[in-house]
């Protein structure tokens, strides 16, 4: 493992056994975040990016459960850890935000108490005073502003946009060396989701903390990652650098949904769609998942599944078109 | 292209309306408990039914000589402190008991419906009129209730219509309160907000939208009524104001047994059985019920 | 209500639905006052998509449901077609009814789970009593059901057994059933995945050519309002900001709001974005406790003491371009 990446993730196979069958939600994801680096996820729902997160912090619950697979953070294997070793690492190496700010925040607790718990459990401050300075400048750092008074509010008194601070306050104030966003401003407003997104970002540049973005809007990965993987029906589809998946996208996927984005300013009389729906990852069949929207599908597509093959530096594309296009 | 959109259920049936007896058809596989559960039912309503063709004794006939006798092949659940045959009894009381057991519990669910529908869809004062008729119903001893009412009553009307209206009373409260909570919410619902937007009525809002959504729960709350009614009539008949001696029911069997618990158990067994029996019945056929009225498990 | 169509000719060009000054507001569990629309006039002339944007609590969606009567006004009045709806009768106002339909956000929850699809889109079919008989109305309902793009066959499906984006089809055609003369989408793509949201867009504006309605569409999505409106009106905290043909608001946004609106969205190409921007700084304010004289002051860079004083009229700067500030 080399010293750059804080997390590697190899081969990770994570399932959902329901009465109906297995789900392969994650399918043998190969995933690595550098160091000081935003790594976007991308896909729709259910194509298993949440779960991938799950994945690595230990949420997975029945009935999901990590098949097989890798996932190294830092120096530790994460598959198979007991849980214990694992709670040590979370909230305090490693820490997630969540989409809905109102639900993951305890409503009958004051956020200043939630956010000196983090500080507590992994003991990073021996006093309650202690802890609640540290509280405090952390409210500061991420833009809560009259600290003092936030500290003894209840989740219900603050704004979405606060609330969501307060949640990055409580993932940070460990000061992780990994931070998992699981779709962080989908629930916020536009001039909000800019606030929040400048502070990630800000963040990172400042501390060297890595972060892996989850997300299913495209403006807000060409805003802040730096290295994009785009997900389909539990596999990664496609893989580059920001520049290389905007400018050149490879995968029809990936230039499917780059092509069916509106445009301000564009004069589109008509959107371009990609047909059909995504397929039920109880029905899928042996070829590619994406062939029943594909345009340019062919029988090959249908029996077989492409691998994921470089197409230019640090991108990579999984379709068989790129070996006819050569 | 939509062919591969609609990503759930691609062996159904296509395009065929799914009828009552796919529906039946449907219950007998997925739920036989339920099926059987509804035979016996019926098969016990047959029984009570036929009861003086399914056994040489009558209801009442006492022989003293004969008294608290072990089950054998003339009594085969033996005889009570009278000599009466329990077997008989037992055909006998699933009469009074079926009938308490179902009746009253689907009249305060009428009443419970109605007026917690009102209650929750029209708000205001009709809302707390209704609710503070439920909240003093539920805070009054529903025993005490019932017997006022067998006393005032009990002039006027037999002493079965008494025990209907009395039980019936005591079981409307808490019917209306589920309906009225889950009215309150299901009206915030889009898709009620969507009938709306359409012009659809009230009135077919009311029927049409909220009520089949709140069938999961009354069909619960039915199922549990329907041993405490059949339970509560043997504590009315114990208390002297239900069924009258010597007329039989399982509630009144039981309470009498009770003085010889240990020593002729089979007194108390048969009828409790017996309860036991048509109260799982019950519970596994609303379950079933419910299922079938499911349309999320309608696929599988 | 005499007859709407009649009414449509004698003042062609002019608004098909307009509101004057319309009000709403909510009590809270508190008992204290929530300004969700406050002062409101607009109109939507026949054949026009207007849309209407703001963040989440601006009260577009309160407006929206104002307009169609789905919520009574506080004050202020609504009119179709000139005759006013506020206060009209419930009676007479069910023949209004049936020209003014809503599409909703959540595909998920505005369709009865425990009916089938051809009684969802034939329930308004029903309730007007468009169709004589039985197979009338199923006839009617496959034809919608073609129209929106969902499988004949899936006719007695229940909608749990349906996407995301099948289902929101099958609400718009629940909505076009009666053929509407307007036709308010409530967020109608805001629930849905990306690559569904373009056809269930595509799919709004081709309907809208073929069937030619007025249409309100509500969104907090600019992107995809540039997409589909003809007119674009920006609401903040309850009160109209600007309004504006589409093109003009784009590119010349007037009132300081809009602009930052426009700042705000995510730009889609990574190269662009180390470019400055100037973000909004602070919270949207509450609505139970609106700021004096503007509403937008309390995050305004430009707020002088007028605006802590008086609120702002909208004005009108040419080609339809209106905009309520003080610094214009």
């Amino acid at each position: 493992m080399s010293k750059e990446n804080v997390l590697e993730i190899r081969d990770l196979h994570s399932s959902f056994f329901t009465d109906s069958g297995v789900v392969r939600a994650v399918n043998g994801v190969d995933l690595v975040i550098p160091q000081g680096k935003i790594i976007g996820l991308v896909g729709e729902s259910g194509c298993g990016k949440s779960m991938t997160a799950k994945s690595v912090m230990g949420l997975l619950r029945y009935p999901g459960r990590i098949e097989s697979g890798s996932i190294r953070f830092m120096d530790k294997e994460l598959v198979g850890l007991p849980d214990k070793e694992l709670r040590k690492l979370c909230g305090n190496e490693m820490s997630m935000i969540f989409q809905e700010p109102m639900t993951s925040l305890n409503p009958v607790l004051r956020v200043g108490r939630q956010v000196e718990e983090a500080i507590l459990v992994h003991g990073k401050a021996e006093k309650r005073a202690e802890a609640k300075k540290l509280v405090l400048d952390m409210f500061e750092h991420v833009g809560i502003p009259e600290g003092e008074k936030r500290y003894s509010c209840y989740p219900h008194e603050l704004s979405g946009g606060l609330r969501q601070r307060v949640m990055i306050a409580m993932a940070m104030v460990c000061r992780p060396r990994l931070l998992i966003a699981d779709e962080p401003t989908t629930a916020l407003d536009v001039t909000i989701e800019a606030q929040i997104l400048q502070l990630m970002q800000k963040e990172c540049r400042e501390s060297g903390m890595s972060i892996l973005l989850i997300t299913h809007n495209l403006g807000v990965v060409a805003e802040i990652c730096d290295f994009v993987y785009v997900m389909y029906a539990g596999r990664i589809v496609e893989s580059g650098s920001v520049c290389e998946i905007f400018d050149h996208p490879a995968h029809p996927y990936t230039r499917g949904l780059l092509h069916s984005m509106p445009v301000i300013g564009g004069d589109q009389e008509y959107l371009y769609a990609i047909p059909g729906a995504v397929p039920n990852l109880l029905r899928l069949g042996a070829g590619c998942a994406f062939c029943g929207r594909c345009e340019k599908a062919q029988d090959r597509c249908r029996e077989e599944m492409p691998e994921l093959k470089a197409v230019g530096e640090d991108h990579f594309s999984r379709c068989f078109l790129h070996e006819t296009e050569g | 292209m939509m062919a591969t959109e609609a990503n759930v259920n691609i062996n159904a049936e296509i395009g065929e309306k799914d009828g009552v007896k796919a529906k039946l058809r449907r219950l007998c596989r997925q739920n036989p408990l339920a099926v059987i559960s509804a035979f016996v039912i019926v098969a016990v309503i047959i029984l009570a039914a036929c009861a003086p063709f399914l056994t040489p004794y009558r209801e009442a006939q006492q022989d003293l000589l004969a008294r608290l006798q072990k089950p054998s092949s003339a009594h085969i659940f033996g005889t009570d402190e009278l000599g009466r045959d329990v077997f008989t009894r037992i055909l006998y009381g699933a009469r009074v008991s079926l009938v308490i057991g179902i009746i009253p519990p689907a009249i305060s669910l009428v009443i419970g419906i109605v007026l917690g529908l009102a209650a929750g869809f029209f708000g205001g004062k009709v809302d707390y009129v209704i609710m503070r008729l439920a909240d003093i119903m539920l805070s009054f001893p529903s025993l005490l209730l019932t017997m006022v009412l067998m006393y005032t009553m009990g002039r006027y009307a037999n002493s079965i219509v008494c025990i209907f209206a009395a039980l019936a009373l005591a079981g409307w409260a808490s019917v209306a309160r589920v309906v009225r909570s889950q009215t309150l919410s299901l009206k915030e619902a889009d898709y009620v907000e969507a009938a709306r937007s359409i012009g659809v009525g009230k009135w077919k809002i009311m029927f049409r939208h909220i009520l089949p959504n709140c069938i999961p729960s009354l069909i619960v709350l039915y199922t549990l009524n329907v041993p405490s009614c059949i339970l509560s009539e043997s504590t009315l008949s114990f208390l002297g104001i239900g069924v009258q001696p010597p007329a039989a029911s399982w509630g009144l069997m039981v309470n009498q047994s009770k003085q010889f618990l240990f020593s002729m158990p089979w007194l108390a067994l048969a009828p409790s059985v017996a309860i036991m029996i048509i109260v799982l019945a019950f519970n596994f056929l609303g379950d079933g019920l419910r299922d079938v009225l499911d349309p999320y498990l309608q696929t599988r | 209500m005499s007859e709407p169509s009649a009414a449509t000719e004698q003042k062609s060009g002019e608004a098909l639905l307009r509101c004057e000054n319309l009000t709403k507001t909510f009590l809270t569990n508190k008992k204290q006052t929530l300004h969700a629309v406050t002062d409101v006039t607009l109109g939507i002339a026949a054949g026009e998509t207007l849309a209407l944007v703001g963040e989440s609590g601006c009260g577009k969606s309160t407006l929206g449901r104002t307009l169609l009567r789905l919520l009574p006004a506080t004050s202020g009045s609504v009119y179709f077609h000139d005759v006013e709806i506020t206060g009209m009768p419930e009676k007479a106002f069910k023949a209004v009814r049936p020209h003014m339909q809503m599409v909703f956000q959540d595909p998920y929850a505005s369709l009865d789970p425990r009916m089938t699809v051809r009684d969802i889109i034939a329930e308004p079919l029903k309730t007007y009593h468009m169709c004589g008989s039985k197979e009338e109305t199923t006839e009617r309902v496959l034809e919608l059901m073609e129209k929106t793009g969902v499988a004949g066959d899936f006719l007695y499906r229940y909608p749990h057994q349906f996407s995301g984006g099948q289902r929101q089809r099958i609400g718009i055609a629940r909505a076009i059933a009666l053929n509407p003369e307007i036709l308010v989408c409530d967020e109608p793509v805001s629930a849905l995945d990306v690559s569904v949201r373009s056809q269930i867009l595509n799919l709004l504006k081709r309907l809208k050519e073929e069937m030619n309605h007025a249409s309100l569409f509500i969104s907090h999505d600019l992107s995809v309002v540039y997409f589909i409106a003809d007119r674009v009106a920006v609401m903040f905290l309850g009160h109209l900001c600007e309004i504006a043909p589409k093109e003009e608001l784009y590119a010349r946004p007037l009132h300081p709001y809009t602009g930052f609106l426009l700042n705000a969205i995510p730009k889609t190409d990574p190269h662009r974005r180390d470019e400055e921007r100037r973000l909004l700084q602070g919270e949207i304010p509450s609505p139970v406790n609106p700021p004096s004289g503007c509403c937008f002051r309390t995050r305004c860079p430009y707020a002088t003491d007028r605006c802590r004083e008086e609120i702002p009229e909208m004005r009108d700067f040419g080609g339809g371009h209106m905009a309520a500030c003080h610094c214009l």
